[in-house]
């Protein structure tokens, strides 16, 4: 024993600069975040910087712009089309997340119960998210369009129901539960996949504690489901909201914000302004209105959701 | 004519010249009366090569034949040409950008007044576009107005589409017009009429970038009203407006349900369906008709005739044209090559093949081809022939420039328009609306 311990002979460390450097654990910690913090600055920081920077420019493009203070955001103040487009970013956005969640929860637990085929069933029901956006938005300007829509003709020409075709976008209203529909419909699997997984990871024996105690179906679910999903459900909704927030794809392919700018979003006015209408500042103003939104539906899900206390059916202090 | 030749390059040039002649001498096509001029002296670069930008097709023969001349082209002076088709929305979003990172395209055919957005990235086309223009006859007016800015030719209109009323003669028989009237009133009479007898007529009013834009611009006009004045001043809210605006509503009534969401393909698809009776387009839904395979499309093709749209109080045609306006990018390594093409592309060798094989779709700019064959081949399409000649512009009647394309792809106009027959506004309305969101634009 003693010859082996005397055989050790630790080895001198080298005293340079370099490898009291690397020994050092706040640079060894600066050094592995470096690449990640380079990517994010590069292509998060900078592309949301210049879009701040520009919306207080009259940049146009093709064309240098000057500092303009909040003039663009003055414009905005005043226009009609911007204070439409935000009301209606918001109303998209709350009708389609609470229906998303109430048909996708609901699509959860029917999945999470014994059905047959339930692999297959469950790749099937993710069908509408991994199709491309733009696929299932021209998919619904096709059902939805006014002279040959498969719904108006199965309703006018095949049943007889109704005498006229339905106007699916040429009315305001018409035209905006069609989006809601038509972003739900792709919404959905997202939603019920992801509650599954949740589903999935509640402990069967807190429902048998239930079922002895002698609870119904409808206490299970509101004392142990529900509470039991609540943080998955906060970050399920989070994102939710800002894809829905953010939504571009089937507003611009469905009806490209019309009739009359009845469905334009924030993101679709933004890029009609910058791009085909070139003015990149203004453009940049409405998309850097929608970061505020965005920033209070992500405070909201992580604070009013996701407290612990709430989750665990406490009370708030 | 060039100072840098080589021996390739002559034998090259002389074969395409005498291909050309081989094919002018076979053919029976209406000879393009030239004068003579000089073509400017433009070396092309050494390993030139160029990128073009240009919209899709809307009728095939089009883009055939703009691939034939390319080709023709690459052929006779050995500088290879890539052809990026984009779609119509996206050309404009496309050419911004490229204008905006300096890259991407050589030459742009761009819409309309998009070259006047980026005036200091045009490259100079002052030299080819004179010589052009003493050789055909002269710019028509309005092409000179969309390619000069300030004295200086800054993009080369090539051609330009123009709405019509394309109808159904034996619909319009029906209810007692033997053809459409030229005046408004009849117009709309004629109109009811369909309504009442189930065949409708429609034009669009979404945010269509084509349709709903001619006919809107077109209404307006017609009635005296125009959104800026000669000093670019917004007059949009005016008496004349108001009435345009009335009459858009009547007019309205009788369309075929749904128009408010029209897009642009959408009259073509309901005119072949036969669920309208009449509609504003290019010559394309009669083309589209002519060579379809099925018999009973066939038939509407022999069914469509096409006709000038009406003519309003204030006396005088007030159609709009779609212009497609050649641009070359200021930043290319290329630019001799890039006016070389460009003039390439221009000359009737070639061109008047383009022209006749989009079968009217395009007009033409310079005056001599109005001799092309393609307006006395069918009856049908010489209604097309003056499409440039008669047509007002975008902006009308201030400049050509930043706001008028602004205010054109904001839809403006159209929604002035749209939001009466919608009855989201009133006339009034809908008009001083408009006048605000045009001031918006047209301030500094």
């Amino acid at each position: 024993m003693a010859a082996t311990s005397d055989s050790y002979v630790m080895r001198p460390r080298p005293d340079n600069w370099l490898a009291r450097l690397f020994d050092n654990k706040s640079f060894l910690i600066f050094i592995c975040m470096l690449p990640c913090a380079g990517l994010l600055l590069l292509f998060l920081t900078y592309p949301l910087g210049l879009g701040v920077w520009l919306a207080f420019t009259d940049t146009r493009i093709g064309g240098a712009g000057e500092f303009i203070g909040l003039f663009n955001y003055e414009l905005l103040f005043t226009d009609r089309v911007f204070w439409m487009a935000v009301w209606w970013t918001v109303f998209y956005t709350v009708a389609a997340t609470i229906l998303k969640f109430g048909l996708g929860l609901w699509l959860a637990l029917l999945l999470n119960h014994y059905v047959p085929f339930k692999s297959i069933l469950r790749a099937i029901i993710l069908v509408p998210w991994i199709v491309p956006t733009v696929l299932s938005a021209i998919a619904f300007w096709w059902i939805y369009d006014p002279q040959f829509s498969i719904i108006s003709y199965v309703l006018v020409d095949v049943l007889e129901w109704r005498t006229t075709y339905i106007d699916f976008l040429g009315d305001p209203w018409n035209a905006r539960w069609s989006l809601i529909a038509a972003n739900v419909w792709r919404g959905i699997p997202f939603v019920a996949i992801c509650l599954l997984a949740g589903l999935q990871t509640i402990s069967p024996s807190l429902y048998e504690a239930a079922m002895i105690d002698g609870a119904t179906a409808w206490q299970r679910f509101w004392h142990i489901t529900f509470p039991m999903l609540m943080p998955i459900l906060a970050v399920v909704l989070t994102f939710s909201v800002i894809f829905t927030f953010t939504d571009f794809q089937l507003v611009y392919a469905i009806t490209r914000g019309g009739p009359v700018n009845s469905t334009h979003l924030m993101a679709t006015l933004a890029f009609q302004r910058a791009i085909p209408g070139g003015q990149l500042g203004e453009g940049a103003a409405i998309a850097v209105a929608m970061i505020p939104f965005l920033v209070a539906a992500t405070f909201f899900s992580y604070f009013a959701l996701a407290r612990r206390k709430w989750q665990q059916g406490g009370d708030d202090e | 004519m060039f100072n840098r030749f080589t021996r390739r390059d002559t034998i090259k040039l002389g074969a395409g010249v005498g291909a050309a002649t081989l094919l002018g001498s076979t053919s029976l096509r209406a000879a393009i009366p030239t004068n003579d001029a000089t073509a400017p002296d433009l070396p092309i670069e050494d390993g030139a090569e160029l990128r073009v930008l240009r919209p899709a097709k809307f009728v095939d023969g089009d883009e055939v034949l703009f691939q034939q001349n390319t080709e023709a082209f690459t052929a006779a002076t050995g500088v290879p040409v890539r052809i990026d088709v984009e779609s119509w929305e996206d050309l404009r979003p496309k050419t911004a950008v490229a204008a905006n990172v300096g890259q991407g395209a050589d030459v742009v055919l761009a819409w309309s007044d998009d070259p006047h957005k980026f005036a200091d990235s045009c490259l100079d086309l002052t030299d080819i576009a004179t010589y052009l223009g003493e050789r055909y006859g002269g710019w028509y007016p309005l092409a000179e107005r969309m390619g000069t800015s300030n004295g200086r030719w800054i993009a080369m209109p090539i051609g330009a589409s123009g709405g019509r009323v394309c109808y159904r003669k034996s619909m319009i028989n029906e209810v007692g017009f033997d053809a459409v009237p030229e005046d408004v009133d009849g117009f709309l009479d004629m109109n009811q009429k369909l309504h009442a007898a189930g065949t409708p007529g429609g034009l669009a009013l979404g945010n269509a970038v084509g349709d709903a834009n001619a006919w809107c611009h077109w209404l307006v006009w017609a009635f005296g009203g125009h959104m800026v004045d000669e000093e670019d001043n917004v007059t949009i809210n005016s008496p004349e407006t108001i009435e345009a605006l009335k009459y858009a509503k009547a007019l309205y009534a009788t369309f075929i349900p749904g128009t408010l969401a029209w897009l642009d393909a959408a009259n073509n698809k309901a005119y072949l369906d036969s669920q309208i009776s009449w509609t504003q387009n290019g010559i394309s839904i009669y083309y589209a008709a002519k060579n379809s395979d099925d018999q009973a499309i066939k038939e509407i093709a022999e069914d469509t005739y096409h006709a000038r749209m009406p003519i309003g109080p204030v006396g005088q045609a007030t159609e709009r044209c779609l212009m497609v306006n050649s641009m070359v990018f200021n930043f290319t390594p290329y630019p001799n090559a890039a006016k070389r093409y460009l003039q390439f592309m221009m000359e009737h060798e070639q061109y008047d093949q383009w022209l006749q094989a989009s079968i009217g779709y395009w007009g033409h700019p310079l005056a001599a081809y109005e001799n092309s064959e393609i307006w006395s081949v069918d009856p049908k399409h010489e209604v097309f022939k003056g499409v440039i000649e008669d047509s007002l512009w975008d902006g009308y009647k201030g400049s050509v420039g930043e706001a008028s394309a602004a205010v054109l792809s904001d839809f403006v106009m159209v929604q002035m328009v749209a939001s009466v027959c919608a009855d989201q506004a009133t006339p009034e309305e809908a008009a001083a609306e408009a006048e605000r969101r045009a001031r918006r634009y047209y301030r500094s």
